[in-house]
């Protein structure tokens, strides 16, 4: 069973068509690439696919269910974590806080939010995620005084904290220097051999062609071409649609 | 039949007025998120201002309004934008409403101590004749209000719709990120929205005090009206804002004729939980797409 | 820094322990009105300070508990029945009032507390088989436990800050739980708090709720006061000064509701030696504290405890150390 399934997914805003039919799964294990011209739609898709959005039609299905109508919230509770282009931290919480914020509300009930304090658990992964992403020395400033790169760090790091199966990330490398790209890619790769799942969109190619196993590209809402890296880069259909024709 | 009428006229009149307050409300907001708690004594300066132009200076009644608009935008207007907002309106909605609580305390009670806190009378501007409209009794004045604030409105709708200074303003309102991309100086666009407020509230303020008197403590009342009128006739558009005081010109007006005293806001209040459970957005607002 | 704290803390305690024996009449009714909005404060600060829910309607929550304990006490209901019977409402109603707070984003969401202020007033002066209308509601009886009686003003003071102690207790309980912090993920920002489950519902109304429950226990606690309640007491300036204070004081601080319950009751009083000048200047300082301190008081009160650097007061954020992420080998 595949674990992401995207059906005749289409999206428009007013008259505006944003997505437009279309269809790819993910499976378990899946280094996804999702690239295309801007304006494609990759980021409405991210945004129908994990309940930011209202989907105008199609159908998503994650595990098996059908998550298309549900909430943001509820599909986070599904299993499915994910950054944004223009990041989207708590600025006055610290990293820590942010990091077990981000854990939180996967656990227990409404009620034993309120009345259990023991997190211990929770601040142990935290540290630890902190250490690995190379926060440390960081780890009690307020989000908003984060330098870019580190709160890109901390973004991808609360997509990761409450161990989620699929993990989406929107264009990751944005704006960040090589050093840390490299650091990202080999987060990403690693992670990735230990199970996790991940559809990263990006606009830096060296880093989809070299990171990912499978694309899939966009243009203009519609899914123009899915391959592996090689078979991407020899399609003329993908070539029209960044360079125009 | 001649009742219902009369009422509809005065209902017309009053609410015309409200509208005026409502939609310089709305316009604030709309353009720059400013909730001005101060709207009903940007209503009661004015009123004063006319006050010490015909008595103080004695100024024949048109000079007497010209400076009074021009007194109002250039205070309300201008400083208040320069002051207030410019510095203010980064830091969030929450600094600069706190403002304008502070700012209509200030003018309420400056008004109070400095001048009077007792009502003073207000010459009317158009005369109390009765007029006879096909077997109808009506007031003059209230039909000149209605007839005047039409005029004030029309000619702001014209200016919005028609000018490229207005077609910039609805720009701003509907996306302020992006109108600078389009070359619009949005600083520039606030605080000519913060004049145009003033000079509607100058003039709702010049038809109103012949009505209420004129009062230190009046702007209270008169914010309330506002905000209520906006409220039920929806933030979007000037539309809502013109349908809703006109509505609740209407509603009081009716209410007070026919309704006994104990029941008289039964009415009012229908409508206000009417549309808070069923359209929050307001009677002729539009429901925003979360993008 | 622990230690200066907890010294605060047990300084504030005597004084307010010990403020009734030196206070008569008029200043001991301050202190005591002064500790009811401070119940109210912290109610307002946690649906708008910490969950970031504008609400307008505080004074129609308050109402409840005033009106409750007015109108159950002569039916012979002990104060206490009265009072949790209007927290019960008011939290019932501040539900209610979130759903429309659901649906409209965050600025429509003043005007349409305000019109639900505007709805409980109404009714409050039209029902007049029940609240008397305008007229209001007098006599209304301070508590007694059987032969022990809060009738003096200096008991019901002490019975107040009994009251208030318990608001502080569990308000900090439910402020520094997990709630505590989806609230404030709420408030920082809304779709990411979504993103990582936080339902934006439940805790939404719960904001409201609570916020509405204590502002009840506040409105009980103010009835008998004065002895009196009318509708006036409930209307739109009230709600506007439980704002002035919350925000006055600091958003979403802790310390806040302290600061501006004390400040907004207290301060025009203390400027009252000017007669009638007194609401004038204290308006003028409202801008300004606005113009200079947007952050609120706490500002102050953190400077005072050698904090500004953690936080700094009102002024734009310290720029960002810009460190390179460093690279660690992965595990």
């Amino acid at each position: 069973m595949s674990l992401l399934e995207i059906h005749h997914l289409s999206k428009s805003f007013f008259h505006l068509s944003a997505l437009n039919l279309v269809s790819f799964s993910v499976e378990p294990g899946d280094l996804l690439g999702l690239i295309g011209p801007n304006g494609s739609g990759k980021t409405t898709l991210f945004n129908c696919v994990t309940g930011v959005l209202r989907p105008s039609g199609g159908l998503v299905r994650f595990k098996g269910e059908d998550i298309t109508k549900l909430s943001a919230d509820a599909v986070c509770h599904r299993g499915v974590s994910r950054t944004f282009q223009l990041i989207q931290l708590f600025p006055e919480m610290t990293v820590l806080e942010n990091l077990l914020m981000a854990a939180q509300e996967r656990k227990g009930t409404l009620w034993s939010r309120l009345i259990m304090r023991d997190e211990t658990e929770e601040t142990d992964r935290a540290l630890s995620l902190v250490d690995y992403l190379g926060l440390s020395g960081v780890k009690d400033h307020p989000a908003a005084n984060l330098s870019y790169g580190q709160q890109k760090l901390l973004d991808f790091g609360m997509a990761l904290m409450p161990d989620p199966p699929l993990i989406l990330l929107d264009e990751p490398m944005a704006g960040v220097n090589p050093t840390m790209i490299k650091a990202l890619v080999t987060h990403i790769r690693d992670l990735n051999a230990q199970g996790y799942t991940f559809v990263v969109i990006e606009h830096n190619m060296e880093v989809v062609m070299s990171l990912c196993r499978r694309i899939v590209v966009l243009c203009q809402g519609e899914k123009i071409a899915e391959g592996t890296p090689a078979e991407i880069h020899d399609n003329p259909a993908v070539m029209d649609a960044y360079f125009g024709s | 039949m001649t009742d219902v009428l009369q009422l509809f006229v005065a209902g017309l009149s009053i609410g015309s007025i409200y509208a005026m307050a409502a939609i310089g409300f709305v316009l604030l907001w709309q353009t720059s998120n400013t909730i001005n708690f101060a709207q009903g004594e940007f209503v009661v300066l004015p009123a004063f201002t006319m006050v010490l132009f015909l008595t103080v200076f004695r100024l024949p009644f048109a000079a007497a309004f010209m400076a009074t608009v021009i007194v109002s935008t250039l205070l309300l207007g201008v400083l208040v934008k320069k002051a207030l907002v410019d510095r203010l309106l980064r830091m969030g909605v929450l600094p600069l409403v706190i403002a304008t609580i502070g700012l209509s305390m200030l003018i309420r009670y400056s008004l109070q101590q400095f001048w009077t806190p007792l009502a003073l009378p207000f010459p009317a501007i158009f005369s109390r004749e009765p007029i006879h409209v096909g077997g109808v009794i009506l007031s003059s004045e209230e039909l000149m209000n209605v007839l005047s604030a039409a005029l004030v409105i029309g000619a702001l709708q014209l200016f919005i719709r028609r000018t490229k200074l207005g077609w910039a303003m609805q720009a701003v309102a509907q996306n302020r990120e992006l109108a600078p991309v389009l070359g619009i100086n949005v600083s520039r666009l606030v605080g000519l929205t913060f004049m145009l407020n003033a000079a509607l509230t100058a003039v709702a303020a010049v038809l109103i005090a012949p009505v209420y008197l004129v009062k230190y403590d009046i702007g209270i009342g008169i914010g309330l009206k506002a905000f209520y009128a906006a409220i039920i006739g929806g933030f979007n558009q000037i539309r809502g804002a013109l349908l809703g005081g006109l509505l609740v010109g209407l509603v009081e007006t009716y209410s007070a004729a026919y309704i006994s005293n104990q029941f008289r806001d039964a009415f009012a209040l229908v409508i206000l939980i009417g549309v808070l459970l069923l359209k929050p957005e307001g009677l002729w607002g539009v429901r925003e797409e979360w993008a | 820094m622990r230690g200066w704290r907890t010294l605060g803390i047990l300084t504030g305690a005597a004084v307010l322990l010990v403020l009734p024996l030196l206070l008569e009449q008029y200043k001991l009714y301050l202190a005591s009105l002064t500790l009811v909005y401070l119940i109210l404060a912290i109610g307002l600060n946690l649906t708008l300070g910490y969950a970031g829910q504008i609400s307008l309607a505080h004074a129609g929550f308050m109402s409840f508990g005033a009106y409750a304990v007015a109108i159950l006490g002569p039916l012979g209901v002990p104060f206490e029945g009265g009072l949790v019977v209007g927290a019960i409402i008011a939290f019932f109603w501040g539900l209610v009032l979130g759903f429309p707070a659901l649906k409209v984003k965050h600025h429509y969401l003043a005007m349409v507390t305000l019109g639900f202020n505007i709805i409980v007033f109404l009714v409050l002066r039209n029902w007049e088989s029940l609240t008397g209308g305008s007229f209001g509601i007098s006599g209304i009886a301070r508590p007694r436990w059987g032969p022990i009686g809060f009738q003096s003003d200096r008991a019901y003071y002490y019975y107040i800050l009994g009251w208030a102690v318990l608001v502080v207790a569990s308000a900090h309980w439910i402020l520094h739980s997990r709630w505590g912090r989806a609230f404030r993920a709420i408030r920082e920002n809304e779709v990411r708090a979504q993103v990582v489950g936080v339902s934006l519902r439940t805790y939404k109304l719960m904001a409201f709720a609570i916020g509405s429950a204590y502002a009840g226990v506040g409105g009980a606690l103010f009835a008998p006061l004065l002895a009196y309640i009318d509708p006036g007491a409930f209307t739109l300036d009230r709600s506007i000064q439980f704002l002035l204070m919350v925000v006055m004081g600091g958003l979403g601080r802790f310390e806040g509701p302290f600061i501006g319950a004390a400040v907004v009751t207290l301060l025009p009083e203390a400027l009252r030696a000017s007669e009638g000048f007194y609401l004038i200047i204290f308006s003028l300082a409202v801008i300004l504290m606005m113009l200079f301190m947007p952050k609120g008081l706490v500002g102050v009160w953190d400077w005072m405890l050698g904090r500004v650097t953690r936080r700094g007061f009102g002024s734009p954020r310290p720029p960002a150390p810009r460190e390179p992420a460093t690279v660690v080998a992965p595990k």
